[in-house]
């Protein structure tokens, strides 16, 4: 156990060296200058070589390359470049972080307890038109692409359209939804999170229903579930304590597998809805060339990723000797 | 395991294994679904010029956003231009972008998956180390940021070895969207691949096949890979509508296809911006592209879903 600990944490550092040289050259090869950014357009080239020499951008590849890694192991991740102009990295992200991982939790929860209850009915009504509608809406559902939500869901959930909504009596008023402007977060006990935080549970949605009825047709078949019945067991008792309690102990080990996505923002439902969490603020650096910003949100997201599998690995190891050895 | 003996035929009447899988996915409704839609799409792919009554990037500025009629199916956009053409041609972009992203995985994939399974070793080690490193990215915001990067690098290119006029068609946005997915893509099979190889390889008559003497790469090609398939077919063909939805991702964010290319993507994110407010009366023009969109996504899943139950029936029971 301890030799397969250590060859996990001894590949790390190598899988972080390399993760950090790729996201590295992609910013330094990427597209566009960022000091030209900075300037605009018609900037004196002297004060464009003066500003290159400053920011350190006339070194060698290597040279930036190890400034770089020996100021973030300091955590100092550079500098906004564009639109924070100078604020620090570290700062941004210390701002944007706790923003996405309340809003993910919020998804984890909305797609626990809507993909639970659904798969356990599924499990439980096997192979019934009931099933089938479940499945079927549980694909559906990640089936319709994000940029098709964001509007439509975005238009019906809306005030402004009191008169369509009474028409189609649906009469969803959950406050004045504006997207696509700052601000827009109110934290998670306001009604404005219901929808960015719905359309990222959607994929939540679909991976409990699938793992719950799968789970629940297999302990169904169990001989401790025969057993229970034959002892003359209420129906209510044997699905509640003996079947459902299993088939919820996989979902734990989901559960634990998401929690290395959740510092990933969704960037399409946060910049759509105007979250200013991780998502948001890696979309507005990758469009506007912001490089150090879009490098460290890629190397915070790596690692946690890592991290949340090497500790789900650590715990199968622990659970199940016969992975230890391979 | 039952059911598999239930829906065999019966053993006087032999049928080939290519019959018998037609057979298992059309008498399941949903991947016999999945399938009619797939194969509209393609329909629709390859025959565009015939179908679309237009070009895709006809404008008729006295004819704009005007809803559905019987001369424009799908209405027409802010600039006048018909969406049905756009979307019959976008389906086109669509296939265009899922064979070739599944073309570059296959080649990347299956080479370096078998030879990690098989070999072993250093070959193993350095191959499955790099689709980790892969696989520590976080997903589509790395597919962004190299369709980003490269797209730059490869129009100068082009323009460097004289294809100046390559360059400034949309044509170059196709190699930006099918490298950035492919990178990406050959990670996951190469694993898939190598997985199989190393079960199989152990088998008697991959064994024998090597006391015959026969050379390491025909017994990879001959009598491995063959019988690796299956799963891999599988796995693949539910990937296929996510190849599609990231296209209209990248494209959606002007990373992709740009119009006047017709992409899905782009006609939703031509629209969705700038109309949804003006929702119902101009609902068509992102309800229609996102619900075609979402009908491929879904119909790959249920004939992925549907492949899968015939193919490997015992993990239906």
């Amino acid at each position: 156990m301890a030799a397969f600990v250590i060859r996990r944490l001894l590949w790390l550092p190598i899988l972080l060296f390399f993760v950090s040289l790729i996201t590295f050259a992609l910013g330094v090869y990427g597209p566009g200058d960022p000091i030209k950014v900075l300037l605009g357009i018609r900037a004196n080239p002297e004060t464009i070589e003066r500003l290159r020499h400053e920011y350190g951008f006339d070194q060698p590849f290597h040279i930036q390359y190890l400034r770089y890694v020996a100021n973030a192991l300091q955590g100092n991740f550079g500098y906004s470049l564009v639109k924070y102009r100078d604020q620090p990295v570290g700062g941004l992200i210390a701002h944007a972080l706790p923003v996405t991982i309340q809003l993910n939790l919020v998804a984890i929860f909305l797609g626990l307890g809507i993909g639970v209850p659904l798969g356990l009915l599924a499990g439980l009504k096997r192979d019934t038109w009931i099933d089938l509608l479940i499945r079927g809406l549980v694909i559906a559902g990640i089936s319709l692409p994000i940029i098709f939500l964001n509007p439509v869901l975005t238009f019906i959930f809306s005030r402004r359209h009191d008169i369509v909504l009474t028409a189609a009596n649906l009469r969803f008023s959950i406050g004045p939804l504006l997207p696509m402007v700052q601000g827009y977060w109110d934290g998670i006990f306001s009604a404005k999170v219901i929808l960015p935080a719905f359309i990222e549970s959607l994929g939540i949605i679909a991976v409990m229903t699938r793992q719950m009825r799968a789970g629940m047709i297999e302990v169904l078949s169990e001989d401790y579930i025969r057993t229970a019945r034959a002892k003359g067991l209420r129906e209510r008792v044997v699905i509640v304590r003996h079947a459902m309690r299993n088939a919820l102990i996989p979902i734990a080990t989901i559960l634990g597998l998401m929690m290395g996505g959740l510092v990933a923002g969704s960037f399409l439902v946060e910049n759509w809805f105007g979250v200013p969490g991780v998502g948001a603020l890696a979309f507005d650096a990758l469009f506007s060339r912001d490089y150090y910003i879009t490098m460290a949100l890629v190397l915070l997201i790596a690692v946690a990723y890592v991290l949340s599998n090497l500790l789900v690995d650590l715990t199968y190891g622990l659970l199940d000797p016969r992975i230890r050895k391979a | 395991m039952a059911t598999l003996a239930a829906s065999l035929p019966t053993q006087t009447r032999a049928r080939s294994p290519q019959m018998w899988l037609l057979r298992r996915i059309l008498t399941n409704p949903p991947a016999a679904l999945g399938a009619l839609v797939i194969l509209l799409m393609l329909f629709a792919a390859i025959f565009a010029p015939l179908i679309a009554p237009y070009p895709y990037d006809q404008q008729n500025l006295d004819y704009i956003e005007k809803g559905p009629s019987a001369a424009h199916w799908f209405g027409t956009d802010g600039l006048g231009r018909d969406m049905f053409s756009r979307i019959v041609w976008g389906a086109r972009s669509a296939v265009f972008v899922i064979v070739m992203v599944t073309a570059v995985s296959l080649a990347l994939g299956v080479p370096l998956g078998a030879i990690a399974g098989y070999f072993g070793g250093w070959a193993d080690t350095i191959i499955m180390r790099a689709a980790d490193i892969l696989f520590a990215f976080p997903g589509m915001l790395f597919v962004f940021f190299i369709a980003a990067t490269i797209k730059p690098g490869i129009i100068n290119w082009a323009r460097e070895i004289g294809l100046s006029d390559l360059a400034r068609t949309g044509y170059l946005d196709y190699a930006v969207v099918i490298i950035a997915l492919g990178v990406i893509g050959w990670a996951g099979l190469a694993r898939m691949i190598r997985a199989q190889v190393m079960t199989i390889k152990e088998r008697e008559f991959v064994i024998g096949a090597r006391a015959t003497g026969v050379p390491a790469w025909r017994v990879i090609l001959r009598h491995i890979l063959p019988n690796a398939i299956t799963p891999i077919i599988v796995a693949m063909s539910m990937g296929l509508g996510d190849i599609a939805l990231s296209e209209g991702y990248l494209s959606f964010l002007g990373i992709g296809l740009q119009p006047p290319a017709p992409s899905w993507g782009n006609i939703i994110a031509e629209n969705a911006g700038r109309y949804w407010r003006r929702f119902p009366e101009m609902i068509w023009l992102v309800f229609i592209p996102g619900l075609v969109l979402a009908a491929i996504v879904f119909a790959f899943n249920f004939f992925g879903d549907g492949l899968n139950e015939a193919l490997n029936p015992e993990i239906v029971d």
